[in-house]
């Protein structure tokens, strides 16, 4: 069987590059990693945008990344129909740079709030979670201050009819509630997926859940999919 | 030089020297001072600097044991984990800025803790911040507490280490001058161990990080100094930080150390570039020349004075052989934080400073850095505190049992603390095995088959009640802590906030403390490997209540020796080790009842048995 190749982006200020990095050889991937003047020289199945505060989160979280040199390869790496995934920065990165719609604004309770959150897949044919079924809720941590996702109307509507909503927050039995909401996101949304459906943006931190010493695995299951789904490179 | 102030004794004065002191400058340099000159002897000999009051007491502390790396007078302490990995830690305090300006002095706090961590070689694994405030309810206060939370908050999580323990207090004594004391834990390969002391005239003195503005003159000063009505308006005494800054130079520090190519390394601080300038050349026993011309400047015009004093966050000086400037300047650039080579290493013992081409102070580094004058404070036992056994007032007659426990649980200092913690990214780096809410956080250290331990231990109103007991319960409590996660402590950092020193019974507080902190230390056999000082905790309202709190690092053998807290299955027998206190003595039971009446002795006798 072949490796899958993962890159994982590193801008100044990005601090979830090495979790995400450990992640990648928790699950005896290839490990390519792209400094942000850099341009990626070789073909790779996926790339990882991490979490942290790149560039300082200064001007709006992800406003200033998306103008880095790396993100050229981004371009052309998903434009070729490659696999994309940002986790928390690299979901407003992601936004920012006009991958995927809608934006992440500040947290509905105005704070910063790192916990464990559940999830339910509710898109189990993306690449991102062949593997996961519907009815398993995920327990995987959140991080973060701007994770409430905003979308008008519309947009909200082209999501649901093309399926692109990926994760939603929910209570630990599955149910969608209010309470469950940890920042206050339109419609419980925790990731979506691209129109085109290989580039996904999401705010937990499956990198976080990959072993059961630290609280718990649920976040392979994401690792899993991407390595059933993807057109392992030669 | 012409274009200076006078020196006069309102301007001696206003920096907070002594007329005894002057005349100590007076007999160093031979000459009078300029006013640069004074502006260095001042922050040099501030207690932030130089611990002038506390000096002998601290002699006091066991400081070595098998683990010590690095005892006090670096950076930070470093022990050994095991045979290849050690841990470095400090407790710092940034309690007068955080009064003032909560949101930026706590949030500076936590990036000053973490530059001392990382330029000793170690990367930043854990931050733990241990809070004391006044209580809730009151705007003033709510405004410190929210504004240290989100400070902590904003700096920790943006650089990406995890806050994974700490404590918080809410108590009256805390409603004018809030404590901020922050601990930082890094992990390294011994051989990056890199200490701040030049060693070899030549070498040239490289700058990097932010650069250099007006924000923070005199802070040093301001720290060892009363809080006043006036001194709140003293907010360019304040930094802002820039933690975006902090993670670049971070890293940049961490890759040059490894690079090798570091001889010497310190970051600027508390007094800015006098302090890292002095002490590197200072503890190498040779002398620096420093020209303020090649000084990256983000103010226009600033005087020669302000720039020494200065001290904008982020910024950092390393002693560097000119064979490995490319290097290095590679390294810095790579991280893009401005690197400039300012000046270089001397053997004249002198530290010299340039300006415009002319010299505008040059005093004697060692001298400066680690001669200060040293007072030995009187102390006195306070009056008004009881000598006799503490016996309960009426109240304890009409005691309910249920009612009471649930005013203890609803008080803000026992409550649960994780409207503060999950503020904190608590997971990043990915090694938090027990995070915090437990009495002891664990964490996973790669490259070992041991754990880390990190806990914290101090009761403020049990050390008002008794300073010698108190301050020995807080390391027995830090220790215990570790035990009840399967750790053994390796070493403890103190950080020791009391009130104004020139008090004989403040200084009394300070003194009984230490001493007791010397005690259990001894008895449990766990050095203390560095600390800082507070004095000067006071407001209008008083002083705080004395409060020594402990830092303490400790090493899990492996995996299999981790306990978790909490109880796991219904129908377990619950043991109670050790006899109960016979008192009820600095409960807080009793202050809740009592109030204003702190009663003392404590009951010690637990802490006896454990010794």
């Amino acid at each position: 069987m072949m490796t899958m190749k993962a890159a994982c982006v590193t801008f100044p200020g990005s601090n979830c590059d090495q979790d995400m990095h450990r992640a990648i050889r928790l699950m005896g991937w290839e490990l390519v990693p792209l400094w942000h003047t850099n341009s990626l020289d070789e073909q790779v199945d996926i790339i990882f945008i991490p979490g942290g505060f790149s560039y300082g989160d200064y001007l709006r979280c992800g406003a200033l990344a998306r103008f880095s040199p790396a993100m050229a390869s981004i371009r052309d790496h998903a434009s070729r129909g490659g696999l994309v995934m940002g986790i928390c920065n690299g979901f407003q990165i992601l936004c920012e740079a006009g991958f995927l719609p809608g934006a992440l604004v500040r947290n509905k309770g105005l704070h910063f709030h790192c916990t464990w959150s559940h999830l339910r897949a509710e898109n189990t044919t993306s690449p991102f979670t062949g593997s996961v079924s519907r009815e398993r809720v995920l327990r995987i941590p959140i991080a973060h201050g701007e994770g409430n996702y905003t979308i008008d109307g519309d947009g909200l509507k082209r999501l649901e009819d093309g399926n692109q909503i990926t994760f939603r927050y929910c209570a630990e039995d599955g149910r969608i509630t209010d309470e469950a909401n940890p920042n206050g996101s339109v419609s419980n949304i925790a990731g979506i997926i691209n129109d085109r459906g290989n580039i996904l943006g999401m705010m937990p931190h499956p990198e976080r859940a990959m072993e059961a010493i630290l609280g718990g695995e649920d976040g392979r299951s994401i690792f899993e999919s991407l390595a059933a789904s993807a057109p392992v490179s030669t | 030089m012409s274009s200076e102030p006078q020196i006069t004794p309102e301007v001696i004065a206003s920096h907070g020297l002594k007329p005894d002191e002057f005349e100590l400058i007076l007999e160093i340099l031979g000459r009078q001072p300029s006013f640069t000159e004074l502006g260095i002897f001042s922050v040099m000999w501030s207690e932030h600097c130089s611990y002038k009051n506390s000096k002998p007491l601290l002699k006091l502390l066991p400081t070595e044991g098998p683990h010590v790396l690095q005892g006090p007078g670096e950076n930070a302490g470093v022990v050994a984990l095991d045979e290849r990995l050690a841990v470095c830690f400090k407790m710092e305090s940034h309690n007068h800025p955080s009064a003032v300006e909560p949101f930026q002095g706590a949030a500076t706090g936590v990036g000053g803790i973490l530059r001392d961590i990382f330029t000793m070689g170690a990367r930043p694994v854990a931050n733990v911040d241990c809070l004391f405030f006044g209580e809730p309810g009151v705007p003033s206060v709510d405004r410190i507490i929210h504004g240290v939370i989100d400070g902590i908050s904003h700096y920790g999580n943006c650089v990406g280490v995890p806050t994974v323990a700490g404590q918080v207090t809410f108590a009256p004594s805390f409603a004018g001058n809030p404590l901020v004391n922050a601990m930082s834990v890094g992990v390294m390969d011994r051989k990056d161990l890199t200490l701040a002391q030049a060693k070899t005239p030549g070498n040239l003195v490289i700058y990097f990080g932010n650069a250099t503005g007006r924000d923070g003159v005199h802070g040093a000063t301001f720290a060892s100094e009363e809080l006043t009505e006036e001194t709140k308006e003293q907010r360019s005494a304040v930094q802002v930080g820039d933690p975006f800054m902090g993670k670049k130079i971070l890293e940049a520090t961490l890759e040059l150390i490894r690079s090798g190519v570091v001889e010497a390394i310190q970051d600027m601080g508390a007094a800015g570039l006098t302090c890292s300038g002095c002490e590197i050349a200072g503890r190498g026993r040779l002398g620096m020349k420093l020209d303020l011309d090649k000084v990256p400047q983000r103010a226009e015009n600033m005087s020669p004075y302000e720039m020494m004093l200065s001290e904008s966050q982020e910024r950092m000086l390393a002693i560097i052989e000119p064979r490995h400037l490319e290097v290095a300047l590679a390294i810095l650039n790579k991280w893009e934080v401005n690197p400039a080579v300012v000046g270089e290493v001397t053997d004249d013992g002198l530290f010299t400073v340039f300006h415009q081409g002319g010299i505008i102070a040059q005093v004697p580094a060692l001298k400066i850095s680690e001669e200060s004058p040293v007072y030995h404070r009187e102390a006195r036992r306070p009056d008004s505190l009881p000598t006799s056994v503490y016996t309960p007032g009426p109240w304890i007659d009409g005691l309910d049992a249920y009612s009471s426990l649930t005013t203890l649980l609803s008080h803000p200092t026992i409550a649960s603390k994780a409207w503060i913690y999950e503020q904190y990214d608590t997971q990043v780096q990915t090694n938090t095995v027990i995070g915090p809410g437990a009495g002891a956080a664990v964490l996973r250290v790669d490259g070992s088959e041991k754990l880390l331990a990190i806990s914290t231990g101090v009761d403020p109103m049990k050390v008002a009640c008794d300073p010698f007991n108190g301050a020995a319960m807080a390391v027995a409590e830090a220790s215990l802590n570790l035990l009840c996660v399967g750790a053994i402590p390796l070493g403890l950092t103190d950080n020791l906030n009391f009130g104004n020193p020139e008090k004989p019974e403040q200084f009394w507080y300070f003194r009984r403390a230490v001493e007791g902190i010397a005690a259990m230390a001894s008895a449990l056999e766990v050095p203390v490997t560095g600390g800082n000082v507070s004095l000067y905790n006071e407001s209008p309202t008083g002083p705080i209540w004395p409060t020594p709190t402990i830092g303490m690092v400790g090493a899990i053998e492996s995996r299999e020796h981790i306990i978790h807290p909490g109880f796991r299955t219904p129908g377990e027998r619950v043991y109670l080790l050790g006899a109960l206190p016979s008192s009820l003595a600095g409960s807080h039971l009793a202050f809740l009842q009592e109030k204003d009446r702190l009663p003392a002795p404590l009951d010690a006798t637990t802490v006896d048995n454990l010794i």
